[in-house]
């Protein structure tokens, strides 16, 4: 029965792994090393801004190995959602740090760059024909929405990237792609069926993590005809039919449905069985096509923020500390109005106190006093200048601020000087939406080049 | 003599082996409790207080939004709602919806 093995070295491009574990990949015959370069998960700064979230020397230490061993075992290598955010700038950032390593190396490589990025002008095209449908919990969207967008991409799935391999690509760099394509793209392009191909790319996603040592490096996944099999390519962990069961529902909301540009997979009658005690073989998942969509993510500049940082370690400030966080925030909120000269809808002041219910606000139920907080004041407004000059005005406000009955000035631990500190602009999403596409390579444009020497 | 102080009430986080949290996209998070054995895994699936009124009171959610689903394969119960705040807006606590398991956890289970 003919197989297809694909290398996933890391959950993230910049995790770091081993040469080893690449080498093992190779040798149990890996047609291609694929990896993830990004996602949503840390926020909206990265799509809004253009920016990755890895350092490049990090990236550069995973594509290097990566290239040399794909290179000489002549295997491809597939990266999707190129810095971070897979706008066009990650594309051509990754793709450059390639162009840097092949030269280095004396590599000559082929190299496949797909852009994601959507201009504002083709989405209002898009929905004006009445093309974008909103996903739950969205409304339906508004050109007033597409127009507070930065940048906009599309998710991908795996035709671009097949298109890329069949141009002869032996690096295929990504924009915007979903977790699974890069991975997916592998066994489809080679004929095996859709539901094991789709599932084995959700079980690898993530590296290691499907195994029992979730910091155990990457997996080999090996697709046939009936299903698909994981082995953990590091020694110090196993996959066992639980821990590959238990990573479908990582970060899904759905733990039986995953929707693809091409369809859904479905693995509500997947079976999960060890071969061995490192080994598991998964059968019955199923792939359904559907008209294709493309999946959009969308993220715009909403404001500037400032913060500063206060120790609080005395007992009788601990005791009320619901109160004196109100009364510190509601005063700088005035303070900064009536000085600055704003509005209610210039500003946002928040006080979170971390220690005590910074992270969960109204939902936390823990009555106990806490034996430290550190409080957090951020102002948010239209400009760095202005969120800055709410923080200075708080500064003598967040290190005396007593509670109602005090009789004296206490003063808090700031953490530097100065107190405050200018953290940049705010980004959010804005896009929970697809498009109804005519194929599911619409609104991806590939560009292929020889680089190294 | 002292009279001995009521029980405190069994929770979802006594009888999991995890309780955990993470985003499902920009505007989604997700929570799994992790059951050890099929008689913890019956307690909490059939718990007749741990249903989509509780979970919503609990996190001040629309209960219309939340979705449960049950995997004895595995012995993981999951819930699933729209973010009270979308990820990164100016409101948002937790980036990555990695600590909103905690109310899940401590919502009592009927003796």
């Amino acid at each position: 029965m003919p197989e297809t093995h694909v290398i996933v070295p890391a959950g993230m491009l910049g995790a770091g792994f081993t040469a080893e574990a690449i080498d093992r990949g190779i040798a149990l015959g890996g047609h291609a090393i694929a990896i993830d370069g990004g996602s949503t998960d840390s926020g909206p700064y990265y799509l809004g801004a253009a920016a990755p979230k890895m350092p490049a020397e990090a990236i550069a230490a995973d594509l290097r190995l990566m290239l040399v061993k794909g290179a000489a075992a002549g295997i491809p290598v597939i990266v999707g959602s190129a810095g971070t955010s897979g706008t066009d700038v990650g594309v051509d950032w990754v793709a450059g740090l390639v162009a840097d390593i092949a030269a280095e190396e004396g590599l000559r490589l082929r190299v496949a760059r797909i852009y994601s990025e959507q201009s504002r002008e083709t989405i209002l095209e898009l929905l004006a024909a009445g093309r974008i449908s909103p996903l739950p919990p969205a409304d339906e969207l508004s050109a007033d929405t597409v127009a507070r967008c930065d940048h906009i991409v599309g998710l991908m799935g795996a035709e671009p990237i097949i298109a890329a391999l069949d141009a002869g690509a032996d690096v295929v760099i990504g924009g915007r792609a979903t977790d699974t394509a890069v991975i997916a793209a592998v066994p489809l392009r080679q004929g095996r069926p859709a539901g094991p191909s789709w599932h084995a790319a959700k079980t690898a996603e993530c590296g290691g993590q499907c195994t029992t040592n979730p910091r155990g490096g990457g997996v080999l996944v090996t697709i046939d005809d009936d299903g698909f099999t994981v082995d953990p390519l590091e020694p110090i962990t196993a996959a066992t039919p639980t821990s590959v069961a238990a990573h479908m529902i990582y970060e899904n909301a759905d733990p039986h449905l995953m929707r693809e540009p091409s369809g859904v997979l479905d693995v509500t009658d997947a079976a999960y069985a060890a071969l061995d005690d490192r080994r598991v073989r998964v059968t019955g998942s199923r792939f359904t096509p559907l008209p294709p969509t493309v999946k959009l993510e969308g993220s715009g500049l909403i404001g500037y923020q400032s913060l500063a940082i206060a120790g609080i370690k005395d007992p009788e400030v601990l005791a009320d500390i619901d109160v004196w966080s109100t009364t510190l925030r509601d005063f700088v909120a005035a303070k900064a109005l009536d000085v600055l000269g704003l509005t209610e809808a210039d500003l946002d002041v928040q006080v979170r106190c971390y220690g005590w219910n910074a992270v969960l606000g109204d939902l936390d139920t823990d009555a106990a006093p806490p034996r430290e907080v550190g409080a957090v004041l951020v102002a948010t407004a239209a400009d760095q200048a202005t969120a800055t000059k709410v923080v200075k005005l708080a500064n003598p406000y967040l290190l005396h601020m007593p509670l109602p009955a005090m009789d004296h000035l206490p003063s808090f631990a700031f953490l530097s000087s100065p107190a405050e500190v200018p953290r940049g602009p705010l980004y959010e999403f804005l896009l929970q939406h697809v498009v109804a596409v005519d194929a599911p390579d619409h609104l991806f444009r590939t560009e292929i080049e020889e680089v190294g020497r | 003599m002292t009279p001995t102080p009521a029980p405190s009430p069994v929770t979802v986080g006594d009888v999991a082996s995890l309780v955990r949290s993470k985003n499902a996209g920009p505007f989604w998070q997700t929570l799994d409790v992790f059951l050890p054995d099929d008689e913890a895994y019956r307690r909490v699936a059939e718990a007749p207080g741990l249903d989509a009124a509780t979970v919503a009171a609990a996190y001040r959610v629309d209960p219309a939004g939340v979705r449960i689903f049950h995997l004895p394969h595995i012995r993981v119960v999951k819930i699933s709602f729209p973010r009270p705040t979308t990820q990164g807006g100016v409101h948002d606590r937790d980036m990555h919806a990695g600590q909103q398991h905690v109310p899940l956890a401590r919502l009592p289970l009927a003796p």
